[in-house]
């Protein structure tokens, strides 16, 4: 068997992503068994904050799709988002890439460099031409024509741009990708720019966070792999289903809030009790996020749990807000009820629109509900 | 021909080989090397390509946030920038933290050792060394025969378990869909495993993917989340409660023991899989012993790991601190980041201005204003470089030189350094593998002995981790539950200007962080970071850095497939985000950053 540079071709040129073989078939092939799938596909729905009705439909999916290949892209990054999904326990990572996607182009894990790297990027672009997910962590910078980031000898932005001419839909993995992080704090020296700002003609999905949790992150490829669309966006294009919601809304300590009862200084008594972190300068009234509720490293703990405030790692521009300790002083007190398109647009003055969208959010909020008392009976 | 003055033979008139991106690395980086008629590599050009700004950034912002900014200069390393903040900030306010504090930020820092150690051996090195596709090739009962000859307590070593991983990789070759392994180099004669070796090695690749998301529960528990925990000036953030009233909110008994069996599960991996792994693997690379560079004449260490909280000299330091130069190994010298003299920033190979050339800068004096510039001997254009001009500017990265010397940090260069000292940890460790391998002391300076060092530092920091786990526990039984300092988190507590200095084992090698506090604000933060000593460009006088150095001298069996370039590059584990992320600005009209 020749597998060297290439030469042994995936598939015949010009083949559909149809004929390659499904998901399930690999996975089967690679001797899961109909059971381990079955989990698989309830964890998937449990995930993805969807009712076990809804498991019989993903693994249909599964058996009926293809492989989809990824070529994921970095620039001016931490590589945080990477180690992020590594960590991911539900799918795990090496099922992620040995049976989900097949990840053609990762700087960051690949075997091959330079010639032969980039070699596996152009084979990957030609070959399944509109049909690849590009995944995008970092940013480019424009300042200096681009050479604050160099792949290949050239400007990063010319990658990016080069990945994303052909690709199906883009993902912006971050707060770098996202929005721009912390490169692009002010005074923003290298220009570092958001790829929405570079890639203006595809379907780009916003998956913020500094890093995003990792399930988060294999929860939006499983949703796009499973139902083979893009899933429901916010106005800022995120996935709603992870991020419609404040940290504030879910917060366990919020009883404590509620009640007025808030850590004073660092390790005082009501520290050590659990009360609420707002005079902390806790940005978990301002934050759309999953942390309080999906948590972190397979649910082990989220910011607030382990004491420090959530310092707004998934809201644009979250390191020009002043100090990580300063109290937020623009709370309103929205309901529980509401909702990051509810609240922009209430500040927009636009009241009305969301309708539709809150209804869809309440709906998947009962699903979620439901999925948290299956867990907690399990 | 021409010789640098740390004594390398330079020839650039050998075929030149690019390689852009290195791959399997934190950041982005680029290598060319000139080979002889033989492929031998005879110069070498390493360079960062890519910059960030983040002093820049940091300027006129609150010291007790800068943690959180230095944090996200590296999510690989993730919290050992943090903690070098915070030390820096409370070493200029004078701030001093609770034993309970200094207990969970050593357990913190150690799990980020031994978590980046373990994924950069298995997910980021071990291709260099190990075949997937050749394992396909194995018979599982040998594998498991060898397994149990390797590490006999290691429980995951049956036949049908070795066939079962074998099943799976051949249904992932044979799919087509090639992946991660797409266009390697795996009919390069570099590769010398058996098959059987092959398999066990990627069955471990597989093994260390599902462990290290485990490992990091450390810093969940006490940092709230990973990559990217929480940190605190004057302690850290999590209260610890393990009776009274909303102890389920805090570090509690579950807490402890969550932590805890983490622990163990890290000092089993390290002894029945890491370890093994490296022996097994670095046998049937025994003659392979290119790479040594700068290792056996020039390593740095900071030290790291107090054992009393506050306390930073060198003999209160678990991990070892000292300079080695000149390859003399008798002498330890002693390191002071305060010293204007001692650590020193180069720019003239760097794509940085100073105003005049030829100047090397103390950190807290530092001065960055980026000047992207290429030599008149550039192949190319401005924005698609062929070939770059070495003798002009070429890096993203700055040269800091230690007294004048190009230096090696890392896992080598703190044993290195803990070997020469007498450290008896280290020395037992080091010969003991040694012996069990059968090779000279010699042997430690090479690509090989930095994945060693790694691996045996890894084991170290097992057995440390446990150690403050227990410190922890014993002090909370004696009463004293406290995390954190408050008395000076109020900034109106603080001096009108003050100045600190930082400074850790990353598990890169030696980090620094120094800062000036003028009226509340970040005045000047100046990060020297491990890659930025180990990737760095050529210094004015024309010493080689240590990636270079290392490269020197090696064989390529194929100059058109690195794989000899990207071993040795990989021994150091760089992290390009972490060396390029530079500078910062001392008010003076040097420091404008231009934006164009």
């Amino acid at each position: 068997m020749q597998l060297h540079s290439g030469e042994n071709r995936p598939s015949e040129e010009g083949q559909h992503l149809s004929q390659i073989e499904t998901f399930y078939d690999v996975m089967r092939r690679q001797g899961i068994t109909r059971r381990s799938f079955m989990k698989y596909c309830s964890l998937t729905a449990a995930a993805l904050g969807l009712s076990p009705s809804f498991v019989p439909k993903i693994a249909h999916a599964m058996e009926t799709k293809p492989r989809t290949p990824v070529i994921w892209v970095h620039g001016l990054e931490c590589t945080c988002c990477s180690e992020s999904f590594i960590r991911s326990a539900h799918p795990l990572a090496k099922d992620v890439v040995l049976s989900m996607i097949s990840l053609d182009y990762d700087d960051t894990l690949m075997a091959a460099a330079g010639h032969q790297a980039e070699a596996a990027l152009q084979d990957t672009i030609e070959k399944y031409k509109g049909n690849y997910i590009l995944a995008v962590e970092g940013n480019p910078p424009l300042n200096e024509d681009g050479m604050y980031c160099i792949v290949g000898g050239k400007p990063f932005v010319d990658q990016l741009k080069h990945a994303a001419e052909h690709a199906k839909a883009v993902i912006s993995w971050g707060a770098c990708a996202s929005y721009g992080c912390v490169q692009a704090a002010k005074p923003n020296p290298t220009r570092a720019t958001p790829v929405h700002k570079v890639i203006t003609d595809k379907p780009i999905i916003k998956v913020p966070g500094c890093p995003p949790i990792a399930e988060v992150m294999t929860g939006v490829i499983t949703y796009m792999l499973t139902f083979d669309r893009l899933p429901e966006l916010d106005r800022q294009g995120r996935p709603a289903m992870f991020y419609s919601q404040r940290i504030h809304d879910k917060c366990y300590r919020r009883p404590h809030f509620d009640a007025g009862q808030f850590v004073e200084t660092w390790d005082d008594e009501n520290a050590r009790k659990g009360y609420c972190l707002y005079k902390m300068g806790c940005k978990g009234p301002t934050t759309y996020n999953a942390c309080s509720t999906v948590r972190w490293n397979e649910g082990v703990s989220f910011p607030i749990q382990s004491g420090h405030g959530c310092i707004g790692c998934s809201e644009d521009g979250f390191w020009d807000q002043g100090s990580f300790y300063d109290r937020v002083t623009d709370l309103t007190q929205f309901g529980v009820e509401a909702n990051a398109d509810k609240v922009g647009m209430a500040a927009a003055g636009v009241v009305g629109a969301g309708v539709a969208a809150h209804a869809a959010i309440s709906a998947l909020k009962a699903a979620q509900r439901k999925t948290q008392s299956d867990k907690e009976e399990a | 021909m021409n010789t640098t003055p740390n004594g390398f033979d330079l020839d650039n008139s050998g075929r030149r080989i690019v390689v852009d991106p290195v791959t399997r690395i934190e950041g982005h980086m680029r290598c060319e090397v000139n080979v002889d008629d033989d492929g031998i590599i005879r110069n070498a050009v390493s360079t960062g390509t890519m910059w960030r700004g983040l002093e820049v950034i940091l300027k006129g912002r609150d010291p007790r946030d800068a943690w959180a900014f230095t944090e996200r200069i590296c999510g690989v390393c993730t919290g050992t920038h943090a903690l070098t903040s915070v030390r820096a900030v409370e070493d200029a306010l004078g701030i001093t933290i609770p034993d309970n504090a200094n207990s969970i930020r050593n357990m913190m820092q150690l799990n980020l050792q031994i978590h980046d150690h373990i994924v950069h051996f298995y997910h980021l090195h071990a291709l260099d060394w190990v075949n997937p596709v050749n394992a396909l090739k194995a018979d599982p009962k040998a594998t498991s025969e060898l397994q149990q000859a390797v590490s006999p307590s290691h429980p995951m070593s049956s036949p049908g378990y070795f066939r079962d991983v074998q099943n799976r990789l051949k249904k992932f070759v044979e799919s087509g869909q090639l992946g991660l392994f797409k266009n390697g180099y795996w009919d390069n004669p570099a590769y010398l495993l058996p098959p059987e070796a092959d398999l066990m090695a990627t069955t471990h690749y597989l093994e260390a993917l599902d462990l290290q998301k485990e490992i990091v529960k450390v810093h969940t528990i006490f940092g709230g989340k990973n990559p990217h925990p929480n940190w605190l000036v004057g302690g850290v953030p999590c209260p610890i409660n393990v009776d009274g009233v909303g102890s389920v909110g805090a570090i509690n008994m579950e807490r402890l023991n969550m932590v805890s069996s983490i622990i163990d599960k890290c000092i089993e991996f390290n002894k029945n899989v890491y370890l093994p792994d490296v022996k097994a693997i670095g046998g049937f690379y025994k003659n392979w012993l290119y790479g040594g560079g700068l290792s056996s004449q020039a390593c740095l260490a900071y030290g790291d790991i107090p054992e009393h909280p506050n306390d930073f000299s060198a003999e209160q330091l678990h991990l070892p601190r000292g300079a080695i130069i000149n390859g003399d190994l008798s002498q330890v010298h002693d390191v002071d980041p305060r010293d204007p003299e001692q650590v020193q920033e180069y720019v003239d190979h760097s794509w940085y201005t100073y105003g005049k050339p030829g100047q090397g800068l103390h950190p807290w004096d530092g001065v960055t204003e980026p000047k992207y510039e290429l030599g008149p001997n550039t192949k190319g254009t401005k924005t698609d470089i062929k070939e770059l001009d070495e003798a002009a500017k070429y890096s993203w990265i700055k040269a800091p030189r230690w007294k004048g010397h190009a230096m090696e940090v890392g896992p080598l260069a703190r044993y290195v350094v803990g070997y020469a000292k007498g450290h008896e940890d280290i020395k037992d460790q080091v010969d003991g593998l040694l012996r069990d391998m059968n090779l000279p002391l010699e042997a430690v300076f090479s690509t090989l002995g930095r994945t060693a060092a790694r691996a045996l530092e890894s084991e170290y920091c097992g057995r440390l981790q446990k150690h403050f786990f227990d410190k922890l526990v014993q002090n909370i039984k004696n009463g004293d539950s406290s995390t954190a300092n408050v008395e000076k988190w109020d900034p109106s507590t603080w001096p009108k200007e003050a100045k600190g200095v930082g400074m850790t084992e990353a598990p890169r090698g030696a980090l620094g962080h120094w800062i000036k506090i003028k009226d509340g604000r970040i005045e000047n933060y100046q990060c020297v970071v491990p890659t930025t000593w180990n990737g760095s460009p050529r210094d004015t006088a024309g010493n080689i850095g240590a990636f270079e150095a290392s490269l020197m001298n090696t064989k390529m069996e194929r100059p058109d497939e690195p794989v000899e370039i990207l071993r040795t590059l990989h021994s150091f584990d760089p992290c390009l985000a972490c060396s390029t992320h530079v500078m910062s600005p001392d008010g003076d009209e040097l420091t404008t950053v231009k934006v164009r």
